[in-house]
């Protein structure tokens, strides 16, 4: 029988082919953070001016529409998060303890905007948000009506994978049995131990959020990714900055999904 | 339904259970097409230990589930106590059950699984906190309140969870298979202390296994379940020697099955005739008799056989013999008696009454 690959390949070369992969991933990122010190004109010179122009009140009309739009994101994240766990999570929830017969159904309709390509959703959105604006405004926040579709997949898989690693039907089966009635069940039994899967549900979908650009382009919304879009043609410098700025945080929010899928609830020292 | 939630027993005091009487009535469930009960009727007394024994499928789980109130029935009537609770919601009718998979919390320490049901009943904290002591020193986990269920063993959490069920002082106290995925040692040490707790609390209980084994060391009775209905309830001791039915036969304890030949009151076999058990018989009849009432014998009346297998199981030895027809019959007999295959050997039955059923 041969020997897998990575035992062929031994430790060093275990190594060596991390160190290759972090360097692919790292070097364009390094050379963006080398880029925000840059001064135009000047190769060789290192500048922080870049940095101070952000903070700048006489700067503050230039990257107006930058703070607009990462406010506006921000709405849109909330508003998002708030369609995750008030439409999803008890969609999901419902199915699994009432109809599992609907499990197939839900899981094929959450799964579905992985397979169709963003550009093709958005097209079908251009008549529906004819609708949304005459109901809702064309404020920014209506985007999340359509990014909710877009999140569902990332939104969805780790609220089942929770789900699935629990028997939620007996746990409520035994609260029911215990005396409480549905709604102590869900909020005191079957909530708090979905919690991992709910968090990681939410940073997931404040991930795509921040990087989601072919909606609010399409339908001319002014968000993160599209002021950044602007402002990279006029100072690239700020534009790569931010850039930066929004991979650092999506990188954080991944190391705090991989914290929360590793916990486990410990002894008490007492 | 908005039913304020019965208490038998006040949750103050020492933890004791006066047993209830339950009692079910002409129970009826489908599940779409298929019918998993018929009409089923049980009486169980006051401080009772009932199992409900028998096969995969044969309706046991569901009954349980239908005297908890997880599950509706189509027809029929629950009582606990005299009073009607067939639609009284699971929250309200005053149960205490443990599930066959480890059902406790997981983010929950064991004290907080037990203190659950407590809360629900609104009882206040240092009331909680003794009466949570108390039950889990019931169970020999009294220094375990602090730790979470997968820092318990299997059969540490199926104590807690007894616990749980039991600190409220429900009515009735229902256990849906809840050894089943222990080992076997865990498994009848657990059950004891089941047994035990049980007796000392006098709580009316009932156990649902397909283990008749365990049905059989622990329950006062035991009612054997087949297709939707009970085929027979009685002390273990009734079953075993007085099953009503083959299935029943078959089902509790091993039998081997002959073939006989019936007339009314009695059956031959081997040339050997026996009492009937049940109704008189007439005819070709499969008759069902157990390996303790086959003996082996010097006597040159016994019917000749051979020796195919023994296998030992501690203070007995169970050796399958081959009749001159072929038929293969089990012997069970003491340890000491031993046998090599291919010995001719002479068997002897015992004269107790059997089950026939027509072929």
């Amino acid at each position: 029988m041969s020997r897998p690959v990575g035992a062929a390949l031994g430790r060093s070369g275990a190594v060596a082919v991390l160190v290759v992969a972090a360097a692919a991933f790292a070097l364009p990122l390094v050379a963006l953070l080398l880029f925000t010190f840059r001064v135009s004109g000047d190769p060789g010179a290192l500048t922080l001016v870049h940095y101070a122009a952000i903070v700048d009140p006489a700067q503050e009309f230039t990257y107006d529409g930058l703070f607009r739009g990462l406010s506006n994101s921000l709405g849109i994240c909330v508003v998002t998060v708030a369609i995750v766990l008030l439409v999803l999570v008890p969609t999901v929830l419902l199915v699994e303890m009432r109809y599992p017969a609907m499990r197939r159904v839900v899981e094929f309709v959450c799964l579905l905007p992985l397979t169709v390509p963003t550009v093709v959703l958005v097209v079908g959105f251009v008549p529906v948000y004819k609708v949304v604006s005459g109901a809702f405004g064309s404020a920014a926040w209506t985007l999340a009506f359509a990014i909710g579709v877009i999140v569902l997949p990332y939104a969805y898989r780790p609220i089942q994978a929770n789900i699935a690693a629990l028997d939620v039907v007996v746990l409520g089966e035994a609260a029911r049995s215990l005396g409480a009635g549905a709604v102590p069940t869900v909020f005191r039994v079957i909530l708090p131990n979905l919690r991992r899967g709910i968090l990681s549900a939410c940073l997931l979908t404040v991930a795509v959020v921040l990087g989601e650009f072919t909606i609010a382009s399409f339908l001319s919304r002014t968000t993160f990714q599209t002021a950044l879009f602007l402002l990279q043609q006029s100072d690239p410098y700020v534009a790569a900055i931010f850039s930066l700025a929004a991979l650092v945080f999506v990188f954080v929010l991944l190391l705090v999904i991989g914290r929360l899928g590793s916990f486990r609830p410990s002894r008490r020292t007492s | 339904m908005n039913v304020p939630p019965p208490t038998a027993a006040p949750l103050t005091g020492p933890l004791t259970v006066t047993g209830t009487a339950v009692s079910l009535a002409g129970i009826h469930k489908s599940f779409g097409p298929h019918v998993a009960l018929r009409g089923v009727s049980l009486d169980v007394r006051p401080g009772e230990f009932v199992a409900l024994l028998g096969p995969s499928g044969c309706g046991k789980t569901t009954l349980l589930r239908a005297l908890s109130g997880l599950d509706r029935i189509d027809a029929g009537t629950i009582s606990i106590d005299g009073t009607d609770v067939s639609r009284v919601p699971v929250d309200k009718r005053d149960i205490g059950m443990v599930f066959q998979s480890y059902s406790l919390f997981p983010h929950l320490t064991a004290a907080q699984n037990v203190e659950f049901g407590l809360r629900m009943r609104k009882v206040d904290a240092a009331r909680r906190a003794v009466r949570v002591q108390e039950a889990l020193d019931m169970v020999g986990l009294g220094d375990r309140g602090g730790r979470y269920a997968h820092e318990l063993s299997g059969g540490q959490q199926q104590r807690v969870a007894l616990a749980r069920a039991l600190v409220t002082r429900p009515r009735v106290l229902l256990l849906d298979e809840p050894l089943s995925a222990l080992d076997a040692k865990v498994r009848v040490k657990l059950r004891e202390q089941i047994r035990r707790i049980q007796r000392d609390l006098g709580i009316t209980t009932v156990f649902v296994t397909h283990d008749q084994e365990e049905a059989l060391a622990v329950a006062d009775r035991v009612a054997v379940m087949h297709d939707g209905v009970i085929e027979q309830i009685g002390t273990p001791e009734e079953l075993y020697r007085r099953p009503v039915s083959p299935f029943v036969a078959d089902f509790v304890g091993l039998s081997n099955v002959l073939e006989g030949v019936a007339r009314g009151a009695e059956v031959e076999v081997c040339g050997r005739v026996l009492p009937v058990l049940g109704p008189p018989v007439e005819g070709d009849v499969s008759v069902y008799v157990r390996p303790e009432d086959v003996a082996f014998t010097l006597d040159s009346g016994g019917v000749d056989a051979t020796v195919v297998a023994s296998s030992f199981l501690g203070s007995l030895r169970r050796t399958s013999v081959r009749l001159a027809d072929g038929t293969i019959v089990a012997v069970q007999h003491d340890a000491s008696d031993l046998r090599e295959p291919d010995e001719a050997v002479r068997l002897r039955f015992a004269g107790y009454p059997v089950v026939v059923r027509p072929r």
